[in-house]
């Protein structure tokens, strides 16, 4: 079951998408993110599901897998609809009791809902089409302008690195220290919410101190071979705006430019 | 308490493309009483068996009997499996978690739930039986002793538990020599004076050697060979093409053996093999000295 977590993956795929500059990928996302809050027509979205649609296709990643990353949020879409149906006036379409759906009501309900889907598939394509070390060498390379001001961007971008690093050991350690206190006769499927999260103790305390350890051990050997921060460090992969990334540049203009059209004049 | 494990079969991730059989068909009995050594190089699939024989993880197929009981059974109780096979598992010290040392000895115990007083006496007798001095440990955080200590606060966390199978996963790793051998002395201690059903698995072909009644070697997740210690590391070559060594004793006595000194290859025991090789090669002197005699 601790398996199952699917954000924040890599899918390996030789696509132009993957071969993009994570540079370019962050700014489209955040475009992207933009656009999606921009729409404010069914007809809008249809453009940037198309849109999105076809970025998939290019990037080459199976639907299902994409969708499959969906199910832990399941739940909160489920809710925000069922909040947003119930909370606007308008004309009565059904009674249930104390609860009235309007029209407004399911409108802005189905509209949400799609927003919130359009999001988490649109940024999940970013992780999915980009390597975690590219990613934090794009966020660290878009960041440098700032190290002017005193933004620490290498430092910031290594410590995401780390925690990304750091996501499936600490998965496996947790599954280790879970199983091990099973064996001591521990029961973490049962009993009252309070009961059970008392009944984390167990796994947590030895989970912290794991942690800690991991990050000593780790801290020594990024020393031990001369690690001493960001000034004059090299790269093995430099990261390389090419002639892709000035074509989707140009994709993402005439993209931002629709959806603003769209907001002003539909 | 005995154990029969019939045509046990592991699947990791069954029908997805990371789909990985770890164990494969494995058959095997554990005498009431008896000690058992599983032996097999990393990967093999020791660590896997050994977390179904609690109920940890769930066969994929096949049957396992604790006491005559089969444990797969849907309805079965977790909690009366775990009094009656208690697992140690690889770097158990990583499992401390309570304030103080007696309090985390009485962790397992609690969760049986036992009256408080046999509670208290379970956590005496357990700390005092993995050789630590209950007054004087008894109210310390666990998190400053040492690791020998540590590991034994650990293992006295599932003796407390009294069950009548002790299963430990590699209960050395780590440790260095002094602690390795104080350990292993107290497994067998308690083993002595519990009459427990011990499961041993281990790297270390000596310590298997010289500790248990019966080996078992595990590859790829099939059991590859099965015998007395004598039996399983008389076969030197079978177990270098799995991977594995033989214990130094036996490695000495075979190349001795290989070159004309014959002393046996039955003992594990230092001291008792330097009697034998004194003996043989008197003995070879002998003869060679009456052959000449002869002449």
């Amino acid at each position: 079951m601790i398996r199952d977590i699917t954000i924040g993956q890599y899918y390996q795929r030789e696509s132009p998408i993957h071969r993009l500059d994570p540079r370019t990928k962050i700014i489209m996302t955040i475009v992207y993110i933009v656009a999606v809050f921009l729409v404010k027509s069914f007809a809008g979205f249809g453009f940037v599901t198309l849109c999105l649609a076809a970025v998939i296709a290019l990037s080459r990643v199976p639907l299902s897998f994409i969708l499959r990353g969906l199910k832990p949020i399941f739940l909160i879409i489920l809710f925000t609809f069922f909040l947003n149906i119930f909370m606007y006036g308008g004309t009565v379409l059904l009674k249930i009791g104390p609860l009235t759906i309007t029209d407004e009501g399911l409108r802005t309900a189905v509209f949400m809902a799609i927003r919130l889907i359009l999001l988490i598939i649109g940024s999940s394509m970013l992780t999915l089409t980009t390597r975690p070390i590219q990613l934090t060498d794009g966020i660290e390379s878009l960041l440098s302008p700032l190290k002017r001001v005193g933004v620490p961007s290498h430092e910031l971008a290594m410590m995401m690195t780390i925690a990304l690093r750091f996501i499936p050991t600490l998965l496996e350690e947790t599954d280790k220290i879970m199983k091990a206190q099973q064996a001591r006769g521990a029961d973490f499927e049962s009993g009252s919410i309070f009961r059970r999260a008392k009944n984390m103790i167990p796994i947590l305390v030895p989970l912290f101190v794991s942690a800690f350890r991991i990050a000593q051990d780790m801290a020594l050997a990024m020393e031990a071979r001369c690690y001493h921060g960001g000034e004059g460090r090299t790269r093995m992969n430099k990261i390389k705006f090419g002639a892709g990334d000035a074509v989707m540049g140009l994709l993402m203009i005439g993209f931002i430019a629709v959806v603003v059209l769209e907001r002003v004049y539909l | 308490m005995s154990i029969e494990v019939s045509n046990l079969t592991h699947i990791y991730s069954p029908g997805q493309p990371e789909e990985q059989i770890a164990l494969d068909g494995i058959s095997f009995t554990v005498e009431d009483g008896s000690f058992v050594g599983i032996i097999g190089h990393t990967g093999s699939g020791k660590s896997t068996l050994v977390q179904h024989l609690n109920g940890i993880l769930r066969p994929t197929r096949g049957k396992i009997y604790v006491d005559g009981e089969d444990i797969t059974q849907k309805n079965v109780s977790l909690t009366d499996i775990r009094k009656k096979v208690g697992l140690v598992f690889q770097y158990p010290e990583y499992q401390l978690f309570e304030e103080t040392v007696a309090k985390d000895v009485a962790f397992g115990p609690k969760n049986l739930g036992l009256p408080e007083q046999q509670i208290d006496m379970r956590v005496r007798n357990a700390i005092e039986l993995v050789g630590l001095d209950y007054e004087e440990i008894k109210d310390v955080s666990p998190f400053e002793l040492s690791g020998g200590q540590k590991r034994r606060v650990a293992i006295a966390g599932v003796i407390a538990m009294q069950p009548g199978v002790l299963i430990l996963d590699e209960p050395t790793a780590g440790l260095d020599p002094k602690s390795h051998d104080d350990i292993l002395k107290m497994i067998d201690e308690m083993r002595a004076s519990q009459q427990m059903t011990t499961i041993l698995v281990s790297h270390n072909m000596d310590d298997v050697a010289k500790m248990a009644d019966k080996v078992l070697v595990i590859d790829e997740g099939r059991l590859a060979m099965e015998g007395t210690p004598q039996e399983v590391f008389s076969k030197g070559e079978d177990l270098t093409a799995l991977g594995l060594d033989l214990p130094a004793v036996t490695h000495i006595l075979m190349k001795l053996k290989e070159n004309g000194i014959d002393a046996g290859t039955d003992t594990f025991d230092v001291k008792e093999a330097a009697a034998a090789i004194a003996a043989a090669l008197e003995g070879g002197a002998e003869a060679e000295s009456s052959a000449g005699q002869e002449e």
